[in-house]
């Protein structure tokens, strides 16, 4: 069916090729560091070009598609992943990324998260957690701590928060890490993980709002007198200190370093290999498709209407 | 693109013969099963509807099902005829009556001289009753546990109705046994023997004299011997598949799942894919990521469903991406009646999203019609690279006709993905001329990479609040509407091109308006109809039909509203401002009958 027809040579992806329109943000917003994070890893890995394709529903994070060279989609608030859904499950040729912030996937989005991770279909996601509505200007966003005094918590917040890592690891998401904007390296590391994974990834992102949160997140940065504390993942190495390392296939001890208070820890919670819907979908397309002998489009209406008579 | 051409007005034939004369041959027989959902009725009703549609014989469905689970009262009627049908039927000629409660409920539906078979098991006749109408009564639940072996289940009573049915009516019976062995034979070899043992056992129950020789329908007449048989949710079905769409998303709601099921099964074979999303919002953003990738998707869903996907449409409208939307108007607002029709979203899909959003609508008139207007809604959405919305109803949506075979290789799409590099000069909203997408994979050859957005954007697809270019781009979203507007064909006329009376009809109105019409001329009245398979946009040059006539009433079933105008109505009078435009408007949920309108169009016209 396609006919893509791809340059002679392709031509090295670089970050000049994949930089666009110089971001909106405000000066000292986390999100610089995802983007340049971002960029980074898509040159390690390489990906044709064409390929690539960022979707993202509303809020300032969601500003990310225009400001990377690729195809991409700047959709409404909140369906960031049903919209990757329809890309990722009818073009299995292409890289499908989607970013958003807190208020966008936990909160107007909430139930498009479970279900694409229970679904398991291949997307790469990075929310940029930022504990606040920033486009809209300061509003209490689903992860705001309690006590957090916005516009519409003008004594503090009341409502408990979302616990990201605990609800995307129980939703069923088959990758779940945590990173944060300070760690470049890090953040990298985080992505390139998360891409290389086939199913579900996701990559929560501690970015900071400078305008209406600033330092919502210096414990967890050295640099501000913070702790930037690592999950130790198992080594596999026989030696008596794997005993104590995190196995990230265990959902029990996610919730547990999950339960940590903030800032906690930092790296994979949660990682399992299980079939993606894009998989699970194909195999049955080829097993109907089989069975149907690859009948035409006309020979198939014609059978039925056949039987209709 | 649309359906055939139908034929020309004629005269009914009679279609009453008198119960002091029975012997008469039908040209046209109204039948109505009333019993539970789960007696099986509907699958005899089926039955009956396709050996008619194999015996050149015109036929259409009706049926009721209550909104529980299971159970409750149902009625399948089936109007079949040697002549063009064009409504259920207003008054049935037979009624079968299976319980008390349907004997009570339906016997005011049965014509004066009508036969009222009933199941002596079940139902006592009262005093009081209708002498005019002839009483029949088989112990119809005792004789089929009889011919089943004496087991205490009644479950095959409706075929041994069919059996009665058959034998009264005259049926052929070894095309309506090849039916039955076609649908039963798939459940095995034991459900298929006592499905013949009750059918045989009620084709030679002796009834009597009553029938002898009195119910014969005359073969049919109809022209087209390649003909199937379906619902007009199938038909839709096949239209979308037919159009080239081969990805989808949807949401379980009645009475739009049928067809979200049955694209869940066919798409695979095609090599596509319909998704069950976790909600109409995440079904209609997958449609439109499928859109976004180069398909031509589909989504739908009914009157909540639709409101619940507007600010997507929204979206899709300003993203210039096609999008096929199918919605099977219920009773509304709200829950409303789930399973019952009205035409109460009309305003809704064309007006329900926020912000100036034009979009094409289409409303198809019976199931031919569903499935080339789910072929044409492929076509223009594709053409004009915007959203379509097939407004279709319950009543079409579940009733049963008889119809010409499309000609596959006429009609059939093999979509195509385009994932040919692009050149510099890529711009995908020229001012000046048609919209067009590079889906992802494609390469770009001027290395810049397009972003569809729901903001307001340039001709090459970037953000910008320039208040000209909104200016500029909301009327290019507005004027290719109207372009298409321009390849519409003004609707013929239906009866004399100008007299006292313009029936305006639209959707699944269209035969019993077309049936008025005819009872109507048969009586030397002035009165004639159009219908509107395309709402929006309108054609253009009505008015100088409206012109041609003392009145104008258009025909719906929604409410009149505050101001005293249906929906289509409420258009018209905005786009003509002409006062002769009036409404006959009703909301009980049932589909009109002939005389309901021709009564409506008498006050109507004694009130002007």
């Amino acid at each position: 069916m396609a006919t893509a027809s791809p340059p002679a040579e392709p031509e090295k992806l670089t970050k000049k090729a994949l930089t666009a329109d110089h971001p909106t943000w405000c000066p000292g917003c986390g999100d610089f560091a995802v983007l340049a994070a971002f960029f980074k890893v898509l040159e390690k890995l390489q990906i044709p070009h064409e390929k690539i394709v960022t979707i993202a529903g509303i809020g300032c994070s969601s500003r990310f598609p225009y400001f990377v060279n690729s195809h991409g989609m700047h959709f409404i608030h909140g369906r960031a992943l049903p919209l990757a859904t329809g890309v990722s499950l009818s073009r299995p040729d292409v890289h499908v990324f989607a970013f958003g912030g807190d208020g966008d996937g936990f909160s107007i989005g909430g139930n498009h998260l479970d279900h694409a991770a229970r679904k398991n279909v291949n997307i790469t996601y990075v929310i940029m957690d930022n504990f606040v509505y920033g486009l809209t200007k300061k509003q209490t966003s689903p992860t705001s701590p309690l006590g957090y005094k916005s516009k519409t918590d003008p004594t503090g917040a009341i409502d408990r928060p979302i616990n990201p890592m605990k609800r995307l690891v129980s939703g069923g998401a088959s990758f779940v890490g945590r990173t944060h904007a300070a760690q470049v390296k890090h953040m990298m590391e985080m992505f390139e993980r998360a891409i290389r994974h086939n199913g579900f990834s996701v990559v929560e992102v501690l970015s900071e709002c400078v305008v209406f949160y600033p330092g919502a997140f210096d414990q967890g940065n050295p640099r501000k007198g913070g702790e930037f504390n690592l999950i130790e993942e198992k080594q596999y190495d026989n030696t008596p200190e794997d005993e104590e390392r995190h196995d990230v296939t265990d959902e029990a001890a996610a919730y547990a370093i999950a339960n940590l208070p903030f800032p906690g820890k930092f790296g994979v919670f949660y990682q399992e290999e299980r079939p993606t819907k894009n998989q699970l979908e194909q195999k049955w397309i080829d097993s109907t498709r089989e069975k149907v002998g690859s009948a035409t489009a006309a020979q198939l209406i014609q059978q039925r209407f056949d039987s209709l008579k | 693109m649309s359906a055939p051409a139908t034929s020309a007005p004629k005269n009914e034939a009679d279609n009453n013969p008198s119960s002091s004369n029975p012997q008469v041959d039908l040209s046209n027989a109204v039948i109505r099963f009333a019993g539970d959902s789960q007696d099986g009725i509907q699958t005899i009703g089926g039955f009956l509807a396709k050996l008619a549609g194999r015996s050149a014989r015109e036929v259409m469905t009706y049926m009721t099902i209550p909104s529980t689970i299971s159970g409750g009262p149902s009625i399948f009627q089936v109007h079949l005829g040697s002549g063009e049908v064009l409504s259920a039927g207003d008054e049935a000629d037979f009624l079968v009556t299976f319980y008390q409660h349907s004997y009570n409920d339906h016997i005011a539906s049965l014509r004066h001289g009508g036969v009222c078979l009933y199941d002596t098991d079940h139902v006592e006749l009262p005093e009081d009753r209708d002498k005019d109408i002839t009483y029949v009564g088989v112990p119809i639940t005792s004789t089929t546990i009889e011919a089943l072996g004496g087991t205490a289940r009644d479950r095959g009573k409706n075929l041994f109705v069919l059996g009665l049915v058959c034998q009264i009516f005259r049926l052929k019976r070894d095309k309506l046994i090849e039916i039955v062995e076609r649908q039963f034979g798939r459940k095995g070899e034991d459900v298929l023997r006592n499905a013949m043992l009750a059918f045989d056992a009620g084709f030679s129950y002796q009834i009597g004299d009553i029938f002898s020789d009195a119910y014969t329908l005359r073969e049919g007449t109809s022209a087209d011997t390649h003909r199937i048989t379906t619902d007009g949710n199938t038909a839709i079905v096949f239209g979308l598949l037919a159009g080239g769409v081969r990805f989808g998303a949807g949401y379980p709601i009645t009475p739009w799942s049928t067809i979200m099921e049955q694209l869940r099964s066919e798409l695979p074979k095609y090599g596509g894919m319909f998704v069950q999303a976790e909600d109409e919002l995440a079904a209609v953003s997958m449609a439109v990521g499928f859109s976004f990738s180069g398909h031509i998707a589909v989504t739908g869903s009914s009157g909540p469903g639709l409101s619940l996907k507007m600010e997507a449409l929204s979206y899709a409208t300003m993203a210039e991406l096609p999008l096929v939307i199918i919605n099977v108007q219920r009773g509304g607002p709200s829950t409303g009646l789930p399973t019952s029709v009205e035409q109460s979203d009309l305003m809704q899909a064309i007006y329900g999203s926020h912000g100036d959003c034009p979009r094409i609508v289409i409303a198809p008139k019976n199931v031919q019609d569903c499935f080339y207007t789910a072929l044409e809604a492929c076509q223009l959405a594709k053409k004009y690279s915007v959203p379509v919305i097939v407004l279709t109803d319950q009543a079409l949506a579940t009733r049963i006709e008889a119809f010409r075979e499309p000609v596959v290789d006429e009609v059939v799409i093999e979509p195509e993905l385009d994932l040919e590099t692009r050149g510099e000069d890529f711009k995908p909203y020229p001012l000046d001329g048609e919209t067009r997408h590079a889906p992802p994979g494609t390469p770009m050859a001027g290395g810049k990479y397009p972003v569809v957005t729901g903001l307001e954007h340039d001709e090459w697809g970037h953000p910008s609040s320039s208040p000209e270019l909104h200016q500029k781009m909301t009327i290019r979203r507005r004027e290719k509407i109207k372009a298409f507007a321009e390849e519409i064909d003004l609707p013929e006329i239906f009866g004399d091109e100008e007299g006292d009376v313009l029936l305006v009809g639209w959707g699944s109105t269209w035969g019993p308006i077309r049936e008025a019409t005819i009872r109507a001329r048969s009586q030397d009245r002035s009165l004639s109809s159009i219908h509107i398979r395309y709402v929006n946009p309108l054609p253009n040059g009505l008015e100088t039909l409206f012109a041609r006539f003392k009145h104008v009433i258009v025909v719906e079933m929604n409410d009149e509203g505050l101001y005293g105008n249906g929906q289509l109505a409420t258009l018209l009078r905005a786009r003509y401002c002409d006062p002769k435009i009036r409404s006959l408007c009703k909301t009980d949920g049932l589909t009109y009958r002939v005389r309901e309108i021709l009564k409506g169009v008498d006050a109507i016209v004694a009130e002007s």
